[in-house]
């Protein structure tokens, strides 16, 4: 990334001239800067009052999401313009281009400092703490940590989480990089719609993709109607007794994480198949021509020219495993051993109300991002760099 | 990253030199695609037809069997659309999913453009070092900031007894979700804007500035319609990543039924209802359509801001 050039200031030499312009300048000048002042403070007192108004009403909801969609799309941009015009009038010329800066990056600051680097700094100090943050947790500080490296529930669910965060990257990519290399093969309207289907998932909540799999999985004992899910419709059907798909320990984790991986499936396609595609033909042609078969072709021309995107979406999907929280909570609750580290974190801090070990938590999940975070911005710096 | 672009002329050369065994292997990577597109589906399409059955069809018989039947009027009905729309709150919900996610997509890509050209296009003391920190930000998981952000709206911050942030009362509000949301998409948003509004050509700018526009003008006339293609990838991934997301509005729009947005609402009705599957086949499809709709009409874009999107904390 090379730093444009900044340009020079240009703006403010003319309307200097014109400030110092006489009596009626200076009388358009005052008039603009109560106008400065009083747009921000007008448009804080509106927000303030619909603001009020939507936490306390009873009304419409339909009109209550339609006055909330205007007042915070219409308020952003009142707030940029209100304090931009403030700026422009009502600060002398001379420092006015050091301060404006400041109008444009500030809010994004503020907003990082408050909801991102304070909370950072706050939850590895809670990490720290007791249940109700107030004192410092037994052990010299650590007993957070020492609590869950030796509560058999929380050990649980780290296991699962190493368990998802080696299976669910691994299957997506191998079934995503198939899907690739085999639709590559295709006719390009064939190829487009069917990789639109694998992809399709993508669009779909976690939350929604739930109910789709725990209808996949639905049972009913032997004797009360027929299966109605259809892996136990196939599955009688086969002639065997009808499974609890998820209260068949330890399997029921495979099942859960089945979810994520027919989710992720498609993000692997997309970006390996761009990477499949941008191998160059001339090298294809060489090793055929020198009688490879197409499978040698694959892995000694095409595995090695897409690795290090392969790497990337690895990572990647590492990231949103490790975070994977509402498919365990909306289907088993973690129940039957199926807990994971981001839910299990929800669940101390919500429900037992123990914010030390929840933010314990947070930390190692923070912890355990990092690295593929590191490789994945890495990567993609590289690539705005090539580009 | 377009995935779609035609295959080299050459490749159809080498293919026609092993013409019969490549026309065999054709037919056997056609049925192999087809069986993982048929598996992929199969789930979605279960559901949507389960969805349309009358709730006595729906116990009776798995949904497959529905499908010989298909033209028969009595095998479909739209009786649980109804009922989970007026009578488990998913038509509130789905208001209430709106005005959480446009404001939570807007807000954030406003912010993020006006930091963006300010860390492009003008001169202030440490702006690099600013614009490496808040990338740096990207590393900062969600659930990180989940417990101090909760007790912020709960009873605000004092620091040596000083009042820094007011207790707010802001839990349980649109605004709480708004910011929050804004909060965790910025150093994304800020990343790819930075990326794309830095590389306009300067030119454009510069002439712009002599012609006497100030900041604020060639930001809104000039630098916003030129960023459209990103601005769009980054919105439809921010709208979907807020649409679908349970976390942050389980945490910061709390438990007034009232509130609820659509994953909530779908959550708690797998809660109290797990087995009715009338309801909750037609409540997760009314979650679906938006994020479906959008996927089907702006395909390329949405590809685009996915892929760009996916490392988002």
């Amino acid at each position: 990334m090379t730093a444009p050039p900044v340009l020079p200031d240009k703006v403010s030499e003319p309307r200097r001239r014109i400030l110092s312009a006489g009596a009626r300048g200076s009388l358009l000048s005052v008039v603009r800067m109560v106008a400065a002042l009083a747009v921000p403070i007008v448009g804080f007192l509106l927000l303030w009052l619909t603001f009020n108004f939507l936490r306390d009403s009873d009304a419409n909801r339909l009109l209550v999401a339609l006055v909330a969609i205007v007042v915070g799309v219409g308020g952003v941009w009142l707030l940029y313009w209100g304090m931009d015009l403030l700026v422009s009038t009502v600060l002398p010329a001379r420092i006015r281009e050091s301060i404006r800066p400041a109008v444009f990056v500030g809010p994004a600051l503020v907003i990082l400092a408050v909801y991102l680097i304070y909370p950072a700094i706050n939850t590895t100090i809670l990490a720290f703490k007791d249940a109700k943050g107030e004192n410092w947790a037994s052990q010299g500080g650590l007993g957070n940590f020492i609590d869950i490296f030796t509560n058999s529930d929380t050990l649980v669910a780290i296991r699962n989480s190493l368990l998802w965060v080696v299976i669910v990257p691994t299957a997506s990519v191998i079934i995503g990089l198939a899907f690739a290399t085999l639709t590559d093969k295709l006719g390009r309207r064939t190829e487009a719609t069917a990789k639109s289907m694998i992809f399709l998932p993508m669009a779909i909540s976690l939350v929604g993709a739930s109910i789709v799999w725990g209808f996949v999985y639905s049972f009913r004992s032997a004797g009360f109607g027929e299966q109605i899910g259809l892996l136990n419709g196939i599955w009688t059907g086969m002639g065997n007794k009808p499974v609890a798909w998820l209260l068949q320990e330890p399997w029921n984790n495979l099942y859960l994480m089945v979810i994520l991986i027919w989710l992720q499936t498609g993000f692997a396609m997309v970006i390996l198949s761009a990477a499949i595609k941008s191998v160059p033909e001339d090298l294809l042609e060489a090793a055929r021509i020198d009688g490879a078969s197409e499978w040698k072709v694959f892995t000694r021309v095409v595995l090695p020219s897409i690795a290090s995107t392969v790497v990337v979406v690895v990572t990647t999907i590492t990231i949103v495993v490790w975070k994977v929280f509402d498919i365990v909570f909306v289907m088993t609750g973690g129940r039957f051993n199926t807990s994971v580290v981001a839910q299990r974190m929800v669940k101390e801090f919500f429900t037992f109300r123990n914010d030390g070990v929840g933010a314990a938590l947070a930390v190692i999940l923070f912890i355990a991002v990092i690295p593929m975070m590191v490789v994945n911005v890495r990567k993609f710096r590289q690539q705005e760099e090539t580009r | 990253m377009t995935a779609a672009t035609a295959p080299a002329p050459t490749r159809s050369g080498s293919r026609r030199r092993h013409r019969l065994s490549w026309l065999t292997s054709h037919w056997l990577v056609k049925l192999v695609v087809l069986l993982i597109v048929i598996l992929w589906l199969v789930p979605t399409v279960g559901l949507l037809i389960t969805s349309f059955r009358p709730t006595d069809d729906i116990n009776a018989t798995g949904w497959w069997t529905a499908i010989p039947h298909m033209f028969d009027k009595a095998t479909w009905t739209i009786s649980n659309y109804d009922a989970v729309l007026s009578r488990q709150g998913f038509g509130n919900a789905f208001l209430n999913s709106l005005a959480v996610t446009i404001p939570s997509t807007v807000i954030p890509i406003t912010i993020a453009a006006f930091a963006a050209y300010a860390f492009a296009w003008m001169e202030f003391k440490g702006r690099h070092i600013l614009f490496v920190v808040v990338v740096g930000l990207l590393v900062v998981p969600l659930q990180m900031a989940l417990i101090p952000i909760l007790r912020l709206y709960t009873s605000g911050a004092e620091v040596f007894g000083v009042t820094i942030f007011p207790d707010l009362d802001l839990n349980g509000t649109y605004l709480a979700v708004w910011l929050a949301h804004t909060g965790f998409g910025l150093p994304l948003a800020v990343y790819l804007l930075r990326n794309y509004i830095g590389s306009l050509p300067s030119s454009i700018i510069e002439s712009a500035r002599i012609d006497g526009a100030d900041h604020f003008k060639i930001f809104t006339r000039l630098i916003i319609p030129l960023s459209v293609p990103v601005l769009a990838s980054f919105a439809i991934f921010q709208f979907l990543w807020v649409w679908n997301d349970l976390l942050v509005a389980l945490i910061f729009l709390g438990g007034e039924p009232q509130n609820r947005v659509l994953t909530q609402a779908l959550m708690e009705l797998n809660a109290s209802r797990g087995n009715e599957w009338q309801l909750l086949t037609a409540g997760a499809f009314i979650s679906m359509t938006l994020p479906l709709a959008v996927f089907f009409s702006l395909q390329r874009y949405f590809v685009r801001g996915l892929t760009a999107g996916s490392v988002k904390g």
